[in-house]
């Protein structure tokens, strides 16, 4: 195997043999470059999608208010529903919910002003409970607390952005800011996996927002987070949660229309699956393009010993052993097979690094295609393996060449 | 040197068999230079095969050099035939991506001689043969005679005790198949034994002896023009 003179030989051949070379080396490449490609779009779709889930919470529900369209109980359809917090009060009571909050946002006025500096942001009043549904992380400070409810506190927690755009690099903790014109103190900054939309966010506590702003008791969404259940469970939390606001609305407990709910968990156990499948998909059509690979060593390597037929007789009319025959195409088409896999490995790769940074960031479902080297190295292995194998037909069968046969003119 | 007993081969394609040598006794003494003759399928090529261990034998026996050549396994046959036969073919059959010198070389790679030294053992035989001014070039930049007795050399680096040459004029003009001749003949002097199968009876009268085949039988085997063996099947042969 490694017998320099062998080598030299196969080299010889190699190299004054470039076109024959070539073919044999581009239908391995193709195959592995399209292996990465394909694994690594499929690896990007999925990160795509999971970092479109990552700003909020995997097992929150969100339930908005709509409008009914069915008669009930005496009432007329078209009734638009308002959440109370006694809505929030009854989701927090149920079983397995581990978080509630409810919601409104600021319309009339979303100025904040810091000293001399203005902007606008998003204002939302929830509950503490919201920092688990939006998966923020406190920074420096503190995020609003029940006492900031039950005392009707005028705090207020700022996203990353806003800390940066109105304070100019001062810390923001404990300092006055002008939220609509009414003077709240900041207690916390934070930071959301969701990105720079949800850190032009700043959150007030509902209560006082309730007050303030003139809202009664009013709140526009309910969202809560369940404890570990499954896709089944919380899908018959969906049914409760339903039925128990519906009750509380006197709303046809059949009219989808009056309440929308949206189950994340139940979509992503659905993306889950979906690439489940669609992983399933790519290695189906990475194996056929392997093979396809194969094939097209496995025939390059006929032909190749077809056109060699008389070469390899006369090597054999020289003394050269059927081993040696057979070792002289095998090397040779593993040589090529390794190296040819190894350049479509590194051109896959390749590729990917290129088109990566195009993809980062923005609300693309396509995020860091990447393929797991071990994954690559295994795959080029395999064909550089099955290479071999499909070489070794074509070998055995050069070795058994008859000499004088292959030398006919005829 | 070389002894074929009562050889028989037949090669069987599907449910017909064709009895291509009929039972052949030959003996050939070490240096001799013998020219085997024969119209196409009377199985002259086979003979050589045989006598090349290129291919098998069903019955009778083969001895080379005293050695029975007979149910030996295929690496050590090729290891036989490295160190004992040279092939010269009429198509001349050099490798054409390697240059006249590393063709010559080639039968000593496959003993496992070293690089450098194969070489300019190739290159010290192209001198004694007046061909080392081709030594570089590639085999379709030299005419037919220059590739001929390219060829030759490579039969003869290995330094074999026996040449066969598989009709080594048909490709070449006349002049150039009397030189190449003229090659054998003075390989011939130097005790290296050749046989020569050719078609062509004025090449075939340029050799010692002149064996005749016809449907695989020798009908006639003349030692310098005198007839040695009666033909077996002589009323055949008019």
């Amino acid at each position: 195997m490694f017998d320099v003179d062998k080598w030299q030989e196969i080299f010889s051949t190699i190299s004054k043999n470039k076109m024959r070379t070539f073919l044999t080396g581009f239908s391995v490449a193709w195959g592995i470059f399209m292996l990465i490609i394909l694994l690594g779009s499929g690896k990007g779709l999925e990160n795509g999608v999971n970092e479109q889930f990552k700003d909020d919470a995997t097992n929150s529900i969100w339930v908005n208010q709509g409008t009914t369209s069915m008669a009930y109980k005496g009432l007329k359809p078209g009734r638009n529903i308002q959440f109370t917090n006694e809505d929030h009060a009854i989701l927090k009571d149920m079983p397995s919910v581990e978080h509630a909050a409810g919601r409104f946002n600021i319309w009339e006025n979303t100025t904040i002003s810091y000293k001399n500096q203005y902007a606008t942001y998003d204002i939302i009043a929830t509950h503490p409970d919201y920092a688990f549904l939006e998966k923020l992380q406190v920074k420096t400070g503190r995020y609003l607390n029940e006492l900031d409810i039950k005392e009707f506190r005028k705090s207020v927690a700022l996203g990353e952005v806003v800390e940066r755009e109105l304070f100019k690099g001062e810390p923001a903790v404990d300092k006055y800011i002008m939220v609509a014109g009414i003077p709240f103190k900041v207690v916390g900054v934070f930071t959301d996996p969701g990105g720079d939309r949800d850190l032009n966010r700043v959150y007030i506590p509902i209560s006082t927002a309730q007050r303030v702003f003139n809202r009664g008791n009013r709140i526009n969404q309910l969202s809560l987070t369940v404890s570990d259940v499954t896709v089944e469970q919380s899908n018959q939390m969906v049914e409760s949660i339903r039925r128990e606001i519906s009750k509380r609305h006197t709303v046809h407990p059949d009219d989808k229309r009056a309440l929308f709910i949206w189950n994340t968990l139940e979509q992503y156990k659905k993306f889950l699956s979906l690439f489940a499948s669609i992983r399933i998909f790519i290695w189906i059509i990475g194996i056929g393009t392997l093979i396809a690979g194969i094939v097209g060593v496995s025939n390059i390597m006929v032909v190749v010993v077809k056109e060699r037929t008389k070469e390899i007789g006369v090597r054999k009319a020289l003394g050269a052993t059927p081993g040696s025959v057979i070792g002289l195409i095998l090397q040779e088409s593993i040589l090529i097979t390794a190296f040819a896999g190894y350049i479509g490995l590194l051109g896959g790769v390749g590729l990917l690094e290129i088109i990566s940074p195009y993809f980062a960031g923005g609300e693309s479902y396509f995020k860091d295609p990447e393929v797991d080297l071990r994954v690559a190295l295994t795959a080029t292995g395999i064909l550089v393996l099955a290479g071999t194998l499909a070489g070794f037909i074509p070998a055995r069968k050069a070795s058994a060449i008859k000499p004088i046969e292959a030398l006919r003119d005829e | 040197m070389i002894s074929l007993k009562n050889i028989h081969k037949s090669y069987v394609t599907g449910t017909n068999s064709l009895h291509v040598l009929k039972g052949i006794n030959l003996e050939v003494a070490e240096g001799e230079l013998v020219a085997i003759m024969g119209s196409s399928g009377s199985g002259k090529s086979t003979l050589l095969n045989i006598i090349g261990m290129l291919d098998t034998y069903d019955e009778g026996d083969y001895r080379l050099e005293g050695q029975l050549i007979r149910n030996m396994s295929e690496k050590r046959v090729a290891r036989f035939r490295n160190s004992h036969i040279g092939f010269v073919f009429q198509s001349f059959n050099l490798i054409s991506f390697k240059n006249a010198m590393e063709n010559v070389a080639l039968p000593l790679y496959y003993r496992n001689i070293h690089r450098k030294k194969r070489n300019q053992v190739a290159m010290e035989l192209l001198e004694k043969m007046g061909l080392s001014e081709w030594a570089e070039h590639m085999p379709n930049e030299l005419s037919g005679g220059q590739q001929q007795r390219i060829a030759i050399a490579r039969a003869l680096v290995s330094r074999p005790k026996v040449i066969l040459a598989d009709e080594p004029t048909g490709a070449l003009d006349s002049q150039t198949s009397y030189e190449v001749m003229d090659l054998f003949r003075e390989i011939n002097q130097s005790g290296i034994t050749i046989l020569i199968v050719t078609h062509e009876n004025d090449i075939a009268h340029m050799t010692g002896r002149i064996i005749r085949l016809h449907d695989g039988d020798i009908v006639t085997d003349e030692i310098n023009g005198i007839r040695r063996k009666q033909p077996v099947l002589q009323t055949l042969t008019h």
